[in-house]
C-alpha cells in the first residue's frame, strides 16, 4: 500500500476555529452543548465583522465564565439578572450589538421577573436561553424545565407534578409580547441542527441591529453529566425526551 | 449659570443628575421618593443632554441596571427608601466587588419591614456596616438640607469614580420631602463616548478594539488566594478612603463641654437643641458627620480627651452611638437617644434627653 503523506498548509485548510473563540481551556463537560453554541455565536460574530460593537453578558450557571472563551467585551451578571444588565447597556450604547447568554435556571426561574420585562420593553437585543431541563452548575437540580418524572438531585424519584409543579415554555410565553419580534426554538445535537441553529443566531443578531425589537432564540440543549449519561446517550435522550416536550422551529417572525 | 430655586429634596437630586452630566437614572417608584423619576421623567433629560432614564421593573432590575450601565464607565444614579434598598442590597455587593462607580439614593423611611413612610434614620446599619453579603463598602454622605442634596449628587460622582467604588447618599423623608432655597449648578455637558473610551477604556465595556484585550466586569474569582488579594486591594481602598475623605461639620465647639452627634436631619434639629441648651447655661457643641462612611472617628476621638460627655442623637434605636462609642473609647459616657418608626423629636425633647442622660447623670 502506499504510504500517504499529510501535508498540513494554510491554502489546504477546509475549516477553522473563529478567531473569536480563545484558546482557553473549555471547562465545560465533554459532550455539554454550551461548547457548541458558544463556536456558533462566535462564528456569527465574526462573520458580521462586529467582534468591537459587541458586548456579552454572561449569567450565573456553567456558563459564567463564558468571558473566557469569546473575545469580546463581557459583564458577569448576577443569578437572573443579565437582562437587567444588557438593558443598561444597549441603552447606553444604542448601536452596540448587545446579548445575554442564560441558563433555564438563571431566565426562567430566579430571572423570570426580569426575561419577561426586557422582552416587553422590547430592548434592541438577543437574549440566547440554554435550556438544559436541569441546573448544570450546583450539581443538577430540578429546573423550572425539568420534564415530568425526570429524576434530578432534588427530585431522585422523578419531578411529580403535585410536588414540583409543570415545566413551562417560556419561549412561547415572550412570544405574545409586543415588544418580541423573533422567537425561536433550535438544538445542536446534529451537524444539521447546528447549521440551523447557526441560521437563527444569525438573523437575532442582525435583528437588533435594525431595531426591530427583542430576540429571543431558546436551545434544547444537553447537559449528560447531570442527567448522568453518555454524551450520545444524552443526544438520544434529547431528542427522545426533550424535543418532543421543547419541540424546535420558529414560534414568532 | 447659577439658578436659584425654591425646590423639594426629592426634585433637587433629579435636577443635579441632569446637571452634572449624568448619563441614567435607573429606578422604582417608593415612597418618600418617587418625585424623584417623577421629575426626571417631566423634564425628559433625554431630549437635552441625552440622559437615560428607565423606570425598571423592580429595584432589584434597577440596581443591575446600574451595574450594567456603570460597567459601560457611564454615570448612573438610582434612588429609592429603605425598603427597596434592601432589594438592591445584592446588586451593590456585586458593584463593590466590580469596582464599579455608581450614585445610590437612599430617602429612608420607618422600618422594618414595610414600616412607614415617613422619615427615619434606621437604615444607618445598612448604608455604613456592608448591608449586604461579603467585605465591602459604601462610601456614605449624609445631607442635610436641600442644597446638599444637590451638592452631594456631584460630591458623589467624583467619589464614586475617584475610587471605583458605589457611594449612596443617605437622606430620609425629612430633606426629600421639604422645600428650600438651592442654587442649582450650570449644566455640565456629559462625556461623549469617545471621551469614555479614553478615561475609562481600560477597564470599562466600551466593545473591544483590536488595541486591548477583552474587558469584562465580573466580581468572580474560584481562586481563594486570587480572591483574597482582591479583598486586600479593598481593603487597602477603603484605608485611604478613610485617611483622605472625612467630612463632618462643627457647631460650637471650641469651649464645649457636652457634645452632641448627629446626623441629617436630626443634626438640623440638635443645632436648635445646641442654642436652647446654652440658653440654659451648658456649654453644648454639635458635630455632625457629613460623610458616615468614612466616619470623623480622629475629631471625635480628640473631643473625647476633653468632653465630659456625648449624646448621640438619632431617629432609630442606637445605630451611629456604637461607632461613636468606638471612637470615644471609654473616656467619657456615650448615651443615645431616638425617636424610631417615623417619629420624629423636638429640639426640646433632645435638650431634655442631654438634661438627664449626660449632664444631669447620676
Ligand atoms: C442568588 C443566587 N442563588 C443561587 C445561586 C446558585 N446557583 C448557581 S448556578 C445555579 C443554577 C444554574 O442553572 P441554569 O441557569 O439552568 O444553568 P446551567 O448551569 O444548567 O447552564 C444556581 C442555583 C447563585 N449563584 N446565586
Amino acid at each position: 500500500m502506499a504510504e500517504m503523506k499529510v501535508e498540513i498548509r494554510k491554502e489546504n485548510l477546509v475549516y477553522q476555529k473563529t478567531p473569536l473563540l480563545t484558546d482557553n481551556t473549555m471547562h465545560y463537560c465533554p459532550g455539554c452543548s454550551h461548547g457548541t453554541i458558544h463556536k456558533l455565536i462566535a462564528e456569527v460574530i465574526d462573520e458580521m465583522g462586529m467582534q468591537e460593537q459587541t458586548i456579552g453578558v454572561s449569567p450565573v450557571g456553567c456558563s459564567v465564565f463564558a468571558y473566557n472563551y469569546i473575545d469580546i467585551d463581557w459583564a458577569e451578571a448576577a443569578h437572573g439578572r443579565a437582562a437587567a444588565v444588557a438593558t443598561a447597556i444597549k441603552r447606553l450604547y444604542p448601536n452596540k450589538m448587545v446579548f445575554t447568554y442564560q441558563g433555564d435556571g438563571d431566565l426562567s426561574a430566579i430571572g423570570t421577573g426580569e426575561s419577561i420585562h426586557v422582552c416587553n420593553r422590547g430592548e434592541n437585543i438577543v437574549v440566547f436561553y440554554i435550556n438544559n431541563a436541569i441546573y448544570g452548575m450546583t450539581g443538577g437540580q430540578m429546573a423550572p424545565t425539568t420534564l415530568i418524572g425526570m429524576k434530578t438531585a432534588t427530585t431522585p424519584y422523578g419531578r411529580d407534578p403535585k410536588l414540583h409543579g409543570y415545566p413551562y415554555r417560556i419561549a412561547t410565553m415572550v412570544a405574545q409580547l409586543e415588544g418580541v419580534c423573533y422567537v425561536t426554538r433550535q438544538s445542536v445535537h446534529t451537524p444539521a441542527a447546528v447549521r440551523k441553529a447557526k441560521r437563527a443566531i444569525r438573523k437575532a443578531f442582525e435583528n437588533s441591529m435594525a431595531g426591530k425589537g427583542l430576540s429571543f432564540v431558546e436551545f434544547v440543549a444537553t447537559c449528560n453529566s447531570g442527567w448522568k449519561q453518555t454524551p450520545v446517550e444524552a443526544n438520544k435522550w434529547l431528542e427522545e425526551n426533550m424535543l418532543p416536550f421543547y419541540p424546535v422551529g420558529d414560534i414568532k417572525g | 449659570m447659577e439658578e436659584v430655586r425654591l425646590m423639594k429634596g426629592n426634585e433637587v437630586i433629579a435636577e443635579a443628575a441632569i446637571r452634572c452630566g449624568a448619563d441614567a437614572y435607573f429606578g422604582y417608584p417608593i415612597t418618600p421618593q418617587s418625585e424623584v423619576m417623577e421629575t426626571l421623567m417631566e423634564r425628559q433629560p433625554w431630549l437635552s443632554t441625552g440622559m437615560v432614564v428607565v423606570q425598571a421593573e423592580s429595584e432589584v432590575a434597577a440596581i443591575n441596571m446600574i451595574y450594567g450601565g456603570a460597567g459601560c464607565g457611564k454615570k448612573v444614579i438610582t434612588s429609592s427608601s429603605s425598603p427597596g434598598v434592601s432589594l438592591m442590597s445584592e446588586g451593590m455587593s456585586y458593584i463593590a466587588g466590580a469596582e464599579l462607580p455608581c450614585v445610590i439614593v437612599n430617602v429612608s423611611r420607618g422600618g422594618p419591614g414595610l414600616g412607614t413612610i415617613q422619615p427615619s434614620q434606621a437604615d444607618y446599619f445598612q448604608a455604613c456596616k456592608g448591608g449586604a453579603h461579603g467585605d465591602f463598602k459604601l462610601i456614605v454622605l449624609a445631607p442635610a438640607s436641600v442644597q446638599e442634596m444637590h451638592d452631594f449628587v456631584f460630591d458623589a460622582f467624583d467619589l464614586a469614580f475617584k475610587y471605583r467604588n458605589p457611594v449612596m447618599i443617605l437622606s430620609d423623608g425629612v430633606i426629600g420631602q421639604m422645600m428650600e432655597k438651592v442654587i442649582l449648578a450650570e449644566q455640565r455637558p456629559r462625556l461623549t463616548d469617545e471621551e469614555v473610551a479614553e478615561r475609562y477604556g481600560s477597564w470599562a465595556l466600551t466593545g473591544k478594539p483590536a488595541s486591548r484585550g477583552r474587558n469584562v466586569i465580573t466580581s468572580l474569582d474560584l481562586d481563594p488566594y486570587e480572591q483574597e488579594k482582591f479583598n486586600l486591594k479593598l481593603v487597602a481602598k477603603y484605608k485611604e478612603v478613610e485617611e483622605n475623605e472625612v467630612r463632618y461639620e462643627e457647631y460650637m465647639t471650641e469651649d464645649a463641654e457636652y457634645m452632641i452627634i448627629a446626623f441629617g436631619s436630626s443634626a438640623r434639629i440638635c443645632k436648635k437643641t445646641v442654642e436652647i441648651a446654652r440658653e440654659q447655661g451648658h456649654k453644648v457643641g454639635l458635630l455632625r458627620p457629613i460623610t458616615l462612611f468614612p466616619f470623623p472617628t480622629k475629631r471625635i476621638a480628640e473631643l473625647a480627651e476633653k468632653c465630659k460627655g456625648f449624646l448621640v442623637a438619632e431617629l432609630n434605636a442606637g445605630q451611629m452611638v456604637e461607632d461613636v462609642r468606638l471612637a470615644v473609647e471609654g473616656k467619657a459616657p456615650v448615651a443615645h437617644y431616638g425617636r424610631m418608626g417615623g417619629a420624629v423629636y423636638s429640639p426640646d425633647e433632645v435638650a431634655e434627653a442631654l438634661n438627664e442622660k449626660i449632664i444631669n447623670r447620676k
